[in-house]
């Protein structure tokens, strides 16, 4: 479509700007196109990288590590080879349940105070608020190790300074707990603020209008309002939690028996993971992509079912 | 739209007040009352009476302060830090700032409405009623049956929802939804209901059903209601205040007059400019 320039009659702007438009962008269509395309192709190969090196570690894990699951690997005891069956190297069982006890005892404190903190982060505009904000911050991003540390003063050693006195317990299940949980609670913290401050102003507003006491509104309203993204931000902390060697490494000894009771020394899978890589036995250094992979399935697990319950809660509110 | 048609049906579609409405027992006496946040003013020297059993309307153009006037009616600004309301306004007998009353039980007096409806998302309906009796701590089931059953059928609601109280309150149309709210403000018999632009998200049908509950349920609460719709004003209300916003940006109020009045021969030229559209 060409305008035909009569003489005489001014030319109109509008018309030759969108005669321009339409010119150039159709000229310059095809290289956009191209352009656009190797930019797609761009993410996707960065996609495949990412996800090269998470692929290739599923798959060793499954491949060396499926063959040691079996009743006996969940259910006995560890036992050292010998030379009559170099392959008899027992179970995780001590494990599992040095794992269960920790973390669940770990969880039991964490959870409340996490989400109890994070309330109070997404409730209060004070200064003290945002310094707990930005504290909870930090300790995310403190080496766990430190953490194994800390619980090695203070629990297992025993801490004697500026007035304070705590007795040692020894190496025991419960200062493991104590590290994990320690860990756990500013990521709670956190994820529950944000799962808190999703909830709209106005709902808050309805229940302060009606009379409530600001305590009232949040645990009759905000909480129940917020609770699928909760319970998403407690499994996901818990998750991180199982997983976790450094702040165990040093504090909840060793145990080759089913240990139950926290105060006693303990085993727990990560450790056992690296004790097993770590053991002179080649059956025992084999079998730790066993324990791996079973850390690794139950984190796959709580992940996926922290998320499906989630969305579960959010469709029966509907 | 500078047409004297527009009057003309404003006129006509006006509720028939005889009188003024002024002339009554008050229920919210404002005196001299200004608000600011941060030092910054966003409504200053309002001083009129809303009257007991009317449909008072607070109308304006956008940033004239209406709704931070509302909101200064049940202590909502307690809430943002460095707000501070000065003047009296008066509910009763009862100064609510400076009376000593506590905002918690001021807001059972004073019920309110929002823009939006906002319904408790995980609450059902019948839950959503009761809950301001519940959060101020009536447990006995008769009683929160009763008032839920009262409260919905002054809402126009118990007919369509009477069969499935346990629903959820998302499962209402926004319509709906808004006179659940309504029911939930009115389930705890406050003296005076605030309606902060109650329409302003529904359609038509869902608006007119609203208005037509406005004028029925001033028998049994004052209304105060913030609106940006002259046609609703003069549907609903029985006296008009209007405001503007001054040159230093805080609102101001301009006129306070009988409804009928304010939209037929109001005594401010600014007022006739602004029900006649020439700006806001």
């Amino acid at each position: 479509m060409s305008t035909t320039v009569i003489e005489g009659v001014p030319p109109d702007p509008i018309l030759e700007r969108r005669e321009l438009v339409q010119r150039v962008a159709r000229k310059t269509l095809d290289r956009r196109v191209l352009v656009s395309r190797a930019m797609v192709g761009l993410c996707g190969v960065a996609l495949l990288v990412a996800l090269v090196p998470l692929f290739a570690i599923l798959y060793s894990l499954v491949d060396k590590g499926v063959r040691w699951w079996s009743v006996t690997f969940f259910t006995k005891v560890p036992q050292f080879p010998s030379l009559i069956d170099p392959n008899a190297i027992g179970g995780i069982s001590n494990a599992i349940i040095g794992s269960l006890v920790i973390d669940g005892i770990a969880a039991l404190f964490a959870i409340p105070i996490g989400v109890i903190a994070g309330l109070f982060l997404a409730e209060s505009d004070s200064k003290f608020a945002s310094g707990l904000r930005t504290t909870a911050e930090i300790m995310t991003g403190l080496p766990s190790i430190l953490l194994g540390i800390f619980a090695y003063q203070m629990i297992v050693i025993g801490f004697n300074e500026w007035g304070i006195k705590l007795p040692g317990i020894g190496f025991a299940g419960i200062a493991g707990s104590f590290a994990i949980g320690v860990l756990m609670i500013p990521v709670i913290m956190k994820a529950s603020e944000t799962a808190l401050r999703g909830v709209p102003a106005t709902i808050r507003e309805a229940g302060l209008a009606l009379g409530a006491r600001r305590g009232v509104v949040a645990r009759k309203v905000v909480i129940p309002t917020a609770l699928p993204g909760l319970i998403t931000a407690v499994l996901l902390a818990f998750s991180r939690a199982v997983g976790e060697t450094a702040p165990i490494l040093w504090v909840i000894g060793a145990s080759n028996i089913i240990e139950w009771n926290p105060r006693k020394e303990m085993a727990s899978m990560p450790l056992e993971i690296f004790q097993s890589a770590t053991s002179p036995y080649v059956s025992l250094r084999d079998e730790a992509w066993g324990i791996a992979l079973f850390l690794v399935f139950l984190v796959l697990v709580l992940n996926l079912g922290s998320r499906l319950f989630a969305a579960w809660l959010q469709r029966e509110r509907r | 739209m500078a047409d004297p048609s527009t009057m003309v049906r404003l006129s006509t579609e006006m509720s028939d007040q005889e009188g003024d409405p002024r002339s009554g027992p008050i229920s919210v006496r404002f005196e001299d009352v200004t608000v600011s946040f941060h030092g910054r003013t966003a409504i200053r020297n309002v001083t009129f009476d809303a009257p007991k059993n009317k449909v008072t309307a607070l109308i304006g153009p956008s940033g004239s302060g209406k709704t931070t006037l509302l909101r200064a009616i049940n202590r909502m600004h307690d809430l943002t830090k460095g707000a501070v309301v000065s003047g009296s306004i008066r509910l009763g007998d009862t100064d609510i700032y400076k009376g000593g009353i506590p905002a918690t039980l001021l807001r059972t007096r004073v019920g309110m409405v929002f823009q939006r409806p906002n319904p408790f998302p995980t609450m059902s309906i019948y839950d959503n009623v009761v809950s301001g009796l519940r959060f101020n701590g009536i447990r006995k089931k008769s009683v929160l049956e009763e008032a839920a059953e009262s409260a919905l059928i002054a809402a126009a609601l118990w007919d369509s929802v009477s069969t499935r109280l346990n629903a959820h309150a998302s499962t209402l149309s926004g319509g709906e939804q808004q006179r659940l709210c309504i029911a939930r403000a009115l389930a705890v018999e406050p003296e005076v209901l605030l309606m902060d632009e109650p329409t302003s998200s529904l359609d038509p049908i869902s608006m007119r059903l609203i208005e037509e509950l406005v004028s029925e349920l001033k028998s049994r609460v004052t209304i105060v209601i913030v609106t940006h719709n002259m046609q609703q004003a003069a549907r609903v209300s029985d006296l008009c205040a209007f405001f503007l916003m001054g040159n230093d940006r805080a609102g101001e109020q301009i006129e306070v007059a009988p409804t009928r009045k304010l939209f037929s021969e109001p005594d401010d030229p600014r007022t006739l400019d602004y029900i006649q559209g020439r700006f806001g």
